[in-house]
């Protein structure tokens, strides 16, 4: 009998011990001023970032396991940055459903996966956005010959295939009830089922993303039978998350993207940037780290930008190699430079 | 009092350090959602959840709260629930009585459709169900209907909604009818024990379920009409339907595939509480005069229920509870909305989860409860 009062006690104060360390770890936590994240990142040697499960030009995976797309490109960014190699991340695929609880929970440290920018999410769940790497708008994909060629065409009764738990889900009934129409909302978890049960036939339209419905296309049994109408009836901002609470890493992921995008319009691509440490250009030279202290910031050495341009390319480069050479959106529209004609447009690195 | 102190002690500090780890865990979720600018709180449930569903048994769109988004989870997987439980009990029952024909070829198909829904992951059947079986459905233009009014489409199935008048009257009817029957059978019992004499009760009831609703048709005023679902056209290749009620694939995929999985565990049950009884039981029934019928109904299934109640309550249980796969085919049931949308849009993940799975406890508990009093009533009453 004293055998096992003795090993319950010993079991309570394990527990107490535990207990105790628990608290010692989270009070220690906030009282630092550097990043935890970063140094985390550092010990472990790999970016854990959350990608989709597979969505063509944003981030899929190749028969080999290779992942690619502009949201791929983000991890890869601040791998190099951070690490000073851009295949040192691990992926996480995760569901739309999933995605906000593996960053809130700590499995992931950046969520670049195609999730748009809302003013709730944003504010309300733990989550910060830093900055845009796509911009987007919702539209909807019917079959080609069923005589709709418009969303004005759309009428009561239709039934429109998404996916679960996204912004989409949200403002298609905000489109639908602006024009009193009614309609039978079919969602699945994963858009690979979306895609079967719109197929098959047991929707008549398909919404999400603009740029998701061109992607998905390829996956349908006769790409070709089906058309994307030309409406756009949202704004869809897609951009890398973080967790809140760690500002310095949230600027680590902020600037690793703006590098990419101000390389870009500065002409720095993956070629040129070792000789442009010469250019006249101070902008330049501060962005291939041949002036200035920009990394120090972030305890980062003043390569990391070069290693990023020259590792992942810029913002161009990366948006050629995965959305318009694979035919996916050819034509940039809004995501093309501010001084091109589009919206990009970041603040200055210096 | 030192052998009551050595019974206490343990007790109170396995209470302790059950409570310690409580503790931590809470206290643990608490800092690291402060840390992350979380906030806990149920208030969410009163916003307007902006989120329409599919299906509904209530009325609902997205202009009402998260608590009613809850409810139209709740009442459809309980639907589901209701409907897969009664599905997989019958045709449970039958494939277990099948099991132990004489017939060599019933016998064997019984066997073969037990041995190979019991061995395929639910999961997979589901999918087959929805993915494949169903889509293999015609579209609503190219359907032939069913008896004239009855259309098996992808887009579900649509059969003619009764249109009743005075409904009302028609319950009280059945009611009455139930109270009438209750009433013959217990003056039967009576008489048979009083005198020996037997009443046709099970005739009587039946007579009496049919003439008294029918009656309220004649001079009730009540009435019933059909509206059958018409195909209306949206554009050169999208159709739908009009009237009737449309019951959608994902529903039929779903009970389709529970209730089939479900009622080979259920005919196990069956047939072992059948085999369980003695052959000498239905001999010495036999000898006193009993027909086959009454040894069925009175001697053998009383004895043979009380082997079968138990296993197969958990597999009610099991079919509630495997019945969250709904989200897998899209069917809106609690998992889907409340645990899917709801907690995407809000992002109270403690908060959703924690609520989901208390309701799924308290649905469990209920069946349970439920079948328990099933049991002790049919229980032997030691006297």
């Amino acid at each position: 009998m004293f055998k096992n009062v003795n090993k319950i006690f010993a079991f309570v104060l394990l527990s107490l011990m535990m207990f105790v360390y628990a608290c010692d770890q989270m009070g220690g936590k906030q009282s630092k001023g550097q990043s935890k994240t970063l140094k985390n990142t550092q010990k472990k040697g790999f970016v854990r970032c959350g990608v989709s499960q597979g969505l063509p030009g944003f981030s899929n995976a190749d028969a080999s396991g290779n992942w690619s797309g502009v949201d791929v490109d983000v991890c890869r960014a601040v791998a190099a940055a951070v690490l000073g190699d851009s295949n040192k991340v691990k992926f996480t695929p995760l569901s739309a459903k999933e995605r906000f609880t593996a960053l809130t929970s700590g499995e992931i440290d950046i969520l670049s996966r195609n999730t748009t920018w809302t003013l709730s999410r944003d504010a309300d769940i733990g989550l910060t956005f830093v900055g845009v790497n796509f911009y987007d708008g919702q539209g909807f994909m019917v079959r080609k010959n069923s005589g709709y060629s418009s969303v004005n065409d759309f009428k009561s009764g239709i039934s429109a295939c998404t996916n679960l738990g996204t912004t989409t889900e949200l403002n298609m009934r905000d489109f639908f009830n602006s024009k009193g129409i009614s309609y039978e909302p079919v969602t699945f978890e994963k858009a690979d089922e979306v895609v079967a049960a719109y197929d098959a036939g047991r929707c008549d339209t398909y919404t999400t993303d603009k740029s998701g419905l061109a992607a998905q296309r390829i996956k349908l049994s006769n790409p070709d039978d089906h058309i994307v109408l030309p409406e756009t009836i949202s704004k869809e901002p897609l951009g890398p998350v973080v967790r809140q609470g760690d500002s310095v890493w949230e600027d680590i992921v902020r600037w690793s993207l703006n590098v990419m995008i101000e390389a870009e319009e500065y002409g720095v691509n993956s070629g040129n940037a070792d000789s442009m440490k010469s250019s006249d250009n101070p902008a330049i030279k501060r962005l291939v780290g041949a002036e200035g202290e920009l990394g120090a910031a972030f305890g980062l050495d003043n390569e990391w930008s070069l290693r990023i341009i020259k590792q992942v390319g810029n913002y161009g480069e990366s948006y050629k190699r995965n959305i318009a050479d694979t035919g996916i959106l050819p034509d940039r529209g809004p995501n093309e430079l501010w001084t091109k004609g589009g919206i990009l447009y970041v603040p200055p690195a210096r | 009092m030192n052998f009551k102190l050595n019974k206490i002690i343990p007790q109170l500090a396995t209470l302790l350090a059950v409570i310690l780890v409580f503790g931590f865990l809470t206290y643990n979720a608490q800092v690291n959602m402060d840390n992350r600018g979380i906030e806990f709180g149920f208030g969410f449930l009163s916003q307007e959840s902006s989120f329409d569903v599919q299906f509904s048994l209530i009325d609902y769109d997205g202009s009402h709260s998260y608590a009613r988004a809850y409810l139209v989870g709740l009442l459809n997987t309980l639907l589901v629930a209701f409907i897969g439980i009664i599905l997989s009990t019958i045709l449970g029952v039958i494939v277990g009585i099948a099991r132990l024909s004489p017939n060599y070829l019933i016998e064997r198909t019984a066997a073969f459709y037990v041995e190979f829904f019991r061995n395929i992951p639910l999961l997979l059947q589901i999918f087959f169900w929805y993915f494949a079986a169903l889509r293999a459905l015609p579209l609503p233009q190219d359907t032939e209907p069913m008896f004239g009014v009855f259309f098996l489409t992808i887009k579900g199935l649509f059969v003619p909604r009764f249109v009743w008048e005075n409904l009302d009257i028609f319950f009280y009817s059945i009611i009455a009818a139930i109270i009438s029957i209750v009433v013959i059978k217990n003056y039967a019992r009576k008489l048979q024990e009083s005198q020996g004499k037997q009443v046709p009760v099970f005739s009587i009831s039946v007579g009496l379920f049919i003439i008294l609703p029918l009656l309220t048709f004649l001079i009730g005023g009540v009435s019933l009409n059909f509206s059958i679902p018409e195909l209306e056209q949206m554009s050169t290749t999208s159709f739908k339907y009009k009237g009737g009620l449309g019951i959608p694939p994902e529903l039929i995929a779903l009970t389709l595939a529970l209730g089939l999985y479900t009622a080979t565990f259920i005919a196990e049950c069956v047939r072992a509480g059948i085999q369980g009884i003695s052959k000498g039981q239905k001999e010495a029934a036999a000898s006193i005069g009993l027909t086959p019928r009454q040894i069925l109904k009175l001697v053998v299934m009383p004895q043979a229920l009380r082997i079968i109640i138990p296993p197969t309550t958990n597999q009610y249980l099991n079919l509630t509870k495997n019945s969250s796969l709904a989200a897998a085919i899209a069917y809106p049931d609690l998992v889907l909305i409340f645990a899917g949308t709801a907690l995407m849009q809000t992002g109270r993940a403690i908060e959703i989860v924690s609520i989901t799975m208390l309701t799924y406890l308290s649905i469990s508990l209920s069946i349970s409860v439920l079948m328990n009093w099933y049991n002790k009533k049919i229980a032997i009453k030691e006297k």
